[in-house]
């Protein structure tokens, strides 16, 4: 089945008049009727409009959201995900919300960066419009400020890793306790600096925000030895960093090494697949449902070597999160293509999104 | 055809002038066409199917309107022509089509095969198990495609004569104002049930699948609906009918035959209820007949894709280690088209295009149309029949043939042979 959005909060009162009058609609529901006014009505799935799209860089859009029920809240550096129909398909994908929780007219944003091979963000960034409807689906995600912020914090992100840091940035700003903020920010160019306005207007009224700004294209990458004259006091500040996967394996080291872990919070934006450090031996998959029976590389998603061979495969997030392109292990064993572990009982159900096979399996999909 | 044996129910497999390596060659080509469509799925499939439903949904919107003034000719006229026009869209392009799988490849969760449920009396699951797999697969196997005849009915001269046919003629004509029963209690699959293939919990578990669909059907159509029209009914006649008490002149002999207000109530109560019991019976009567409509509709349809003269059937011998080709000219030469226009072709949920859609269960059907000439090509190519013919001609020789094999005895239909092209004796 394909994946839908989130339960809505609707009111207690719309839920109960709703019920009272489904066997007038049956075998559809009363909603079925009402989404022909509004499709924003839905109490099966949360939808939201499109209510405006504010271009922050040539590559990038800040896409915000009117939900069609009253947003439940989320915490800043949260991701969303995010259903839009491209080319007819329903696709989803997760997008840090950029927003803070307390946005004044109730929307939520989401800022995509264009990927030119994907299929969902040059949607995103050239062709969505203003009252397009999309489907939203669950809040989630650990890499959040905690509550009551902590005193000093220390932002490090690069690139579209910036989307997260932007959501506690607002909520730091919004309760005025954006008291002693250190931020390094790289960017390629000053052009391509993802809220670069923002981050001015933040410079310039809070004495407490210190942003430092590296553009690659000019100058060397961000290296973690240059902390100590950043901010000196890296090792006291919890910190929260995002970014791609060589700057934050670098971080992470360098706290280890000379840090305190525990206070190293981060976010990866792709899971780790098709490294060579977690690339098994892969093998021959054999869909149960169809009989198809292909080879899959070690580094390769079950999902993706499936439809290669032509196999009909259920398919969502495509990161091993939202669990609808589950299939049942049927003999042999996977590996997680994230975390390099291999396993695999009976009839263990398994995402085909994020494992491939580990010698020859059957799946029943 | 051999001449000598007297009594000959035998037929040439329409693959018999077909080599193992042209057989490969047609599934390839077959299999290329659908590989064309598949590619180019997108938007425009996309929005067709959204206005579809949409519109299915805005027909039975109108027809419930229209029917809370039931009591009015007209509007039960209207009425139940727009909600018979909703119940034969949302059953045949919609619910069949969607059930099929045709729309799974947009991802959507609201119009995909493993979620959608329809307005008859077959449950999703039991349906999709006979049609989708049992017919689709074994397509006009004589004792294997349980569609064949339904069970009930002797379709094919090869089929053994018993005296139940004897009243064939009639229970044809039942089976077709009631199709949706027949089918729902088709799909539990008697024989399977007879032989113990089938567990006793299923057939209860089936059994309550029905049932719990009647009861939705009967509350909607004959209970709750005609409630509101009476209700609303009832409501318009207690506004005018005291509106005009009160109008009432004022007069010397107004004055003279003046009213205790208890007695200008009365009318009021009495005409409304008698309106609203008549509106009552006039909506359920509406739904009723919308409900047979869509029946003989599906029925006509259906009975065509497969029991025309010109569809072969096949013994399970034929079958035997049956190539992919052999699977797509089975198919091929096991259904029949209907000639009609757009609008009946959507009518029918592409179903006229019988032919294309058992050659791809799966494909979007308005996209049946597009590929028609290419299977077309095929066809003459390969020397293979194409069977087509406008829809009074087929359901003629369906009702001829259910009149003839009612008797015992009876022979295969003479085939149209292999199609030779637009202007060709194809």
């Amino acid at each position: 089945m394909a994946e839908r959005g989130a339960v809505p909060q609707v009111p207690k009162v719309r839920q109960r008049a709703l019920h009272a009058v489904r066997s007038l609609f049956t075998p559809l529901l009363p909603d079925d009727y009402l989404e022909l006014i509004n499709p924003l009505w839905s109490t099966q799935e949360l939808r939201g409009r499109i209510e405006r799209i504010v271009r922050e860089t040539p590559d990038a859009v800040t896409i915000l959201i009117r939900p069609g029920y009253e947003w439940p809240g989320h915490r800043p550096g949260q991701y969303l995900r995010i259903g839009v129909v491209v080319d007819g398909v329903h696709h989803w994908r997760a997008y840090s919300l950029t927003t803070d929780p307390g946005h004044p007219e109730g929307l939520i944003g989401i800022t995509p960066k264009l990927v030119e091979a994907g299929k969902v963000t040059p949607f995103l960034v050239h062709q969505a419009r203003p009252g397009d409807i999309v489907r939203l689906g669950g809040v989630e995600g650990t890499f959040v400020l905690p509550d009551p912020a902590p005193p000093r914090l220390l932002f490090i992100s690069a690139g579209s890793g910036i989307t997260p840091i932007m959501s506690m940035l607002r909520a730091l700003d919004r309760g005025e306790a954006l008291d002693d903020v250190v931020h390094i920010h790289s960017s390629r160019t000053l052009d391509r600096v993802i809220f670069g306005e923002q981050l001015r207007d933040l410079d310039s009224r809070c004495d407490g925000y210190r942003p430092h700004l590296r553009l690659t294209g000019e100058a060397d990458r961000f290296a973690p030895h240059e902390l100590d004259e950043l901010c000196p006091d890296w090792r006291e500040r919890r910190a929260f960093v995002s970014g791609p996967g060589e700057m934050l394996d670098a971080l992470v080291q360098h706290w280890r090494e000379e840090g305190d872990l525990e206070l190293l919070e981060m976010e990866r934006f792709q899971p780790v697949i098709g490294g060579d450090a977690v690339a098994g031996e892969g093998g021959t998959v054999r869909f149960l449902s169809s009989g198809l029976e292909t080879e899959c590389g070690g580094g390769t998603p079950i999902l993706v070597a499936g439809e290669e061979a032509g196999a009909e495969l259920p398919f969502g997030c495509r990161m091993g999160i939202c669990h609808t392109c589950i299939g049942r292990l049927c003999s042999g064993e996977v590996r997680d293509l994230r975390t390099g572990e291999v396993y695999g009982q009976e009839d263990e159900m398994v995402r085909t999104c994020v494992n491939a096979p580990e010698g020859d399996v059957e799946i029943a999909l | 055809m051999t001449t000598t044996a007297p009594i000959d129910t035998h037929v040439e497999n329409p693959l018999a002038h077909l080599s193992e390596q042209q057989l490969d060659e047609l599934a390839r080509e077959f299999d290329a066409i659908r590989d064309r469509v598949t590619a180019d799925l997108g938007s425009r499939d996309r929005r067709y199917i959204e206005s579809m439903i949409e519109m299915q949904r805005r027909l039975a919107v109108l027809g419930r309107a229209l029917l809370l003034g039931s009591r009015n000719r007209a509007a039960w006229y209207a009425g139940t022509a727009a909600l018979s026009a909703a119940k034969i869209l949302e059953n045949m392009e919609i619910g069949h089509n969607v059930m099929h799988g045709q729309w799974d490849w947009m991802n959507d969760p609201r119009i995909h095969s493993s979620t959608w449920d329809w307005d008859t009396a077959s449950t999703a699951e039991a349906w999709k198990h006979s049609h989708n797999y049992v017919h689709h697969t074994y397509t006009n196997i004589r004792g294997k495609d349980k569609d064949l005849g339904y069970e009930i009915m002797r379709i094919d001269p090869a089929q053994k004569w018993h005296p139940v046919y004897l009243a064939q003629p009639v229970y044809n004509l039942l089976l077709a104002a009631l199709f949706e029963w027949g089918v729902a209690f088709h799909d539990l699959d008697f024989e399977a049930i007879r032989t113990g293939r089938k567990s006793k919990a299923q057939v209860k578990r089936e059994l309550k699948g029905i049932a719990g669909k009647a009861k939705a059907q009967v509350v909607k159509d004959y209970i709750a609906w005609p409630l509101v029209s009476a209700l609303a009914a009832t409501a318009v006649d207690a506004v005018v009918e005291t509106r005009r008490q009160r109008k009432r002149p004022r007069g010397v002999i107004g004055r003279l035959t003046k009213r205790k207000p208890q007695s200008r109530f009365a009318p009021v109560v009495e005409a409304a209820l008698t309106s609203g019991a008549k509106t009552f019976r006039q909506t359920a009567k509406a739904d009723a007949t919308s409900n047979i409509v869509r029946n003989l509709w599906a029925y006509a349809i259906i009975f065509c894709g497969h029991f025309p003269d010109q569809t072969y059937t096949f013994s399970q011998k034929e079958v035997e280690d049956e190539s992919r080709g052999g699977w797509y000219i089975r198919q091929l030469t096991g259904s029949a088209n209907i000639e009609g226009s757009p609008l009946f072709h959507v009518a029918s949920g592409n179903l006229g295009y019988q032919v294309e859609h058992h050659l791809f269960p799966d494909m979007p059907s308005t996209r049946y149309a597009e590929i028609a000439p290419q299977v077309k090509d095929v066809c003459e190519r390969y020397g293979l029949p194409y069977n087509s013919g406008p829809f009074s001609q087929q359901l003629g020789m369906v009702q001829r043939t259910i009149l003839r094999l009612a008797l015992p005895g009876g022979r295969p239909r003479p085939k149209p042979g292999p199609y030779r092209g637009e202007n060709g004796a194809g």
